[in-house]
């Protein structure tokens, strides 16, 4: 038989992916995430119910690519649409229980004369020491006894501990200890560090070697939900997720919570004034940027294939090879050389030199989208070169003939022969070029970052996209808005579905005049 | 570079059924090779540029010669020396093969189940996949996002920061992406082998790779190739997931190292530019032709 070694690799490769998934499970069985546990046990019952026997074929074949989808796209835009009805972003991005936690352990000043702890900054081993949550490994002066302390409150620990002669812990079991620099990196991490403890009070930093004791000025009243500051006596309430004093006068709290806002972020786009007004600039340069976009390179890249489709020219390969180049050139490369050619300063922007002009090309909003639109004219002619070429060669030769014998010009050609029978082949392809363009994130990320940016604005750039848009409050700012980003998202994705929809339809009413 | 010539020429030329006319002294022809030559500028000059300012000699800040000064290495140590180009590099040829490898996978196993196989819910499941192509996977870069960290919290090996946490994400994609083009390619191989295939005995895994995979071998480098230069030059989700230098890819590293300052480091930028260039525009002149019929067929830079 020649299936029996074909039946070894089979078995192996299953069992090989069982391994894989139930050492994944142990991991979030160790985390004590019993969700993903049980998740990940289906996950396993699948693959064995599928390729361990011959139940379903299709599904041999469909497995592997169904759960990528499911798990990494399904769930992302699932997972999108509720964010999108949440406040979730700088602020809001806990529980409410969290929130008093972090507002009483942050509200700590020090006790006069209580001790002051030997201080380790560490991280878990293995963890990054640029970005992993610190814990704070300290060591009681008076009693020598060891701790560690993070956002959960404090605990004992004395597996594998190492001390100096001043009492600091050198090296403990499970923690990576950070050098003096690493830690002067992270000074601003480790100043909002603040653990709890059982007492109402907190443990909080104080250079880089020491933490103290401290007493919380703010108390929490459980039975009211009000949060007391018991140094201005002043009562705060909840209230839109946040924490307001009582009869609505004052700063509110800086940490509030997340929850529910309902429709709340996509009414805001289309009713808030000041979030109305940036969201239809945007809309309208988003609509416009893929519209130029595409009939500039299309135009020049037709011009470009009638150009070089002529038997007259030799070498013709050779030139289409170099006409070709710039597509070839990775995206981040193009735009970011674009940028620096469109400098300003003489010195360094190619353009103003050589032209002898001084046009602030990326600091006035009309010429930021002008130098946009070029850069993307060279980036993608060569596209619309290559498939209008495609289809020109299409063009059958006699329907040429029979037009040069009925007397048309060359000129007439082109317009009434060769153009519509090209349009109708690149079509479809003009509409996905339209949908690319509209959500084209890296050319105006690298090129002008949505910049400039006028007046006080900060959010909205004169040559933002919705995506870059989206971009900057979720993740570019420092007040991130994860709700409305999403609310954001969703309104390009029904954007972007419409134009798709609508070219698909085209497309098939265009293949049947063919 | 002659043999990618070589194949155009043979492209273009017979295509076409009539000679050109037989006039000996064509009065447009000047002006023809006048208009193909602004072309060439016009496609070329920024290249020219990248290329002339990556060989100029390192400490010259002045970036808007056209023609370098001398030829020196300089770029290329300040690149390399105080940061991880090489790493970059790696980074982003591993990112983007296997990416493009399991992308490729995934595609054409699905492509064939929804060509060969007759199953409940295969039109509805096809018209799925399409639908949820339209949602721009980029959008949803804020769940990645949380799903990688969550995930990373865990399994540190597959979370932010690392290669295979970026393949994962990307992976999303892999089935929707192809199988449109990949199924069209699958409805060509006449079903009637399959048949003869399987009224000899043969299984439908053993009909799939050692029969139909072979077929259809030259689209399967092209959707590959397509996939590769896509994820090499996907700056969005890399730029979110991979904080550390060191795990960066060239896009994310490169940019990088312009923020830091625009001018001083624009020549070794170039340098990096025209090193990070070099195997796409390569695999481009060597396959210009498989590409344009895959590109054609509905991918879009």
């Amino acid at each position: 038989m020649t299936r029996s070694p074909w039946l070894i690799v089979k078995w192996v490769a299953i069992g090989t992916t069982l391994a894989l998934l139930l050492w994944i499970a142990g991991k979030y069985a160790a985390a004590g995430q019993l969700p993903f546990v049980i998740g990940v046990g289906f996950v396993a019952m699948c693959v064995l119910l599928v390729y361990g026997t011959s139940r379903s074929v299709p599904m041999k074949y469909l497995f592997p690519g169904l759960f990528f989808l499911l798990a990494l796209q399904v769930w992302p835009i699932i997972f999108t649409v509720m964010t999108s009805l949440t406040n979730y972003g700088d602020g809001h991005m806990g529980a409410k229980e969290d929130s008093v936690k972090y507002l009483v352990a942050q509200s700590v000043t020090e006790v006069p004369d209580a001790p002051r702890y030997t201080m380790s900054v560490a991280v878990t081993s293995g963890g990054d020491v640029t970005t992993s949550d610190l814990v704070l490994l300290l060591t009681d002066p008076t009693q020598g006894t060891t701790f560690v302390g993070d956002a959960d409150g404090l605990s004992p620990i004395s597996d594998g501990v190492v001390k100096s002669e001043t009492g600091k812990i050198t090296a403990a079991a499970g923690y990576q200890i950070l050098g003096a620099r690493e830690v002067n990196a992270r000074s601003a991490d480790l100043n909002a560090i603040a653990v709890p403890t059982d007492d109402g009070g907190g443990i909080k930093t104080s250079g880089l070697s020491e933490a103290f004791v401290g007493k919380a000025s703010i108390r929490y009243d459980a039975a009211a939900d009000r949060l007391i500051d018991t140094a201005t006596g002043i009562r705060y309430q909840p209230q839109n997720a946040q924490w307001v004093p009582e009869g609505g006068q004052g700063q509110a709290l800086t940490t509030g919570w997340m929850e529910n806002v309902g429709f709340r972020n996509y009414t805001d786009a289309l009713t808030n004034d000041t979030l109305r007004t940036g969201f239809l600039k945007i809309l309208i340069w988003n609509l416009i940027f893929p519209l130029i976009s595409v009939a500039s390179t299309f135009l020049l890249g037709m011009a470009f294939a009638l150009l070089f489709n002529d038997d007259r020219i030799k070498f013709k390969g050779l030139w289409r090879s170099l006409l070709i180049l710039p597509y070839a050139l990775p995206g981040f490369v193009t735009a970011l050389v674009w940028r620096q050619m469109f400098n300003q300063d003489p010195n360094f922007g190619l353009i103003n030199k050589t032209l002898g002009w001084s046009v602030d090309w990326l600091g006035d909003p009309t010429a930021a989208k002008v130098a946009l639109l070029i850069t993307n004219l060279w980036l993608g002619f060569p596209y619309m070169f290559l498939i209008c070429t495609g289809a020109l060669q299409s063009v059958p030769g006699d329907v040429k003939e029979a037009a040069k014998i009925d007397g048309a010009s060359g000129l007439r050609t082109v317009q009434s022969i060769i153009m519509p029978l090209v349009l109708v082949a690149v079509g479809p392809l003009l509409v996905a070029s339209y949908a690319f363009n509209f959500n084209n994130f890296a050319l105006i990320f690298l090129m002008t970052n949505g910049g400039p940016f006028e007046g006080n604005q900060t959010q909205v750039g004169s040559t933002d996209l919705l995506i870059t848009y989206a971009f900057r409050l979720a993740i570019g700012g420092t007040t991130p808005n994860f709700g409305f980003a999403a609310a954001i998202s969703m309104f390009i994705f029904v954007i972007v579905a419409l134009i798709s929809l609508q070219g698909f339809r085209r497309t098939a009413s265009l293949e049947d005049v063919n | 570079m002659t043999a990618p010539a070589d194949n155009g020429t043979a492209v273009t030329t017979h295509a076409f059924d009539a000679p050109p006319s037989a006039k000996k002294r064509d009065p447009w022809s000047i002006v023809r090779y006048l208009a193909l030559a602004a072309a060439l500028v016009f496609a070329l000059f920024p290249i020219w540029f990248i290329v002339a300012a990556a060989v100029n000699p390192a400490g010259n800040l002045n970036t808007t010669q056209l023609l370098p000064d001398g030829f020196g290495t300089g770029n290329y140590a300040e690149l390399t020396s105080a940061r991880p180009f090489w790493s970059w590099y790696k980074n982003t040829l591993i990112i983007a093969g296997f990416g493009s490898i399991f992308a490729v996978f995934i595609g054409v196993c699905a492509a064939y189940a929804f060509s060969r196989l007759r199953f409940a819910g295969r039109r509805p499941g096809l018209m799925t996949l399409l639908l949820i192509q339209m949602f721009p996977s980029l959008l949803t870069f804020v769940a990645l996002f949380r799903i990688f960290t969550d995930l990373g919290d865990v399994i540190p090996q597959f979370g932010l920061n690392t290669s295979i946490g970026l393949i994962l994400a990307y992976l999303g994609g892999a089935m929707g992406g192809n199988v449109w083009l990949l199924k069209g390619y699958f409805d060509t191989v006449p079903k009637e082998l399959d048949e003869a295939a399987k009224v000899d005995g043969a299984s439908h895994a053993r009909i799939f790779f050692s029969m139909t995979l072979p077929l259809i071998t030259p689209i399967l480098v092209t959707v590959g190739m397509i996939q590769f230069i896509g994820l090499f030059n996907e700056f969005l989700l890399a730029s979110v997931f991979l904080k550390d230098v060191e795990a960066q890819t060239l896009g994310v590293g490169l940019n990088a190292l312009l923020t830091a300052d625009r001018n001083k480091y624009f020549g070794a930028f170039c340098m990096g530019a025209v090193l990070a260039s070099a195997p796409i525009v390569l695999v481009y002149l060597s396959f210009q032709r498989q590409l344009i019929g895959g590109l054609t067929a509905g991918s879009v830079k």
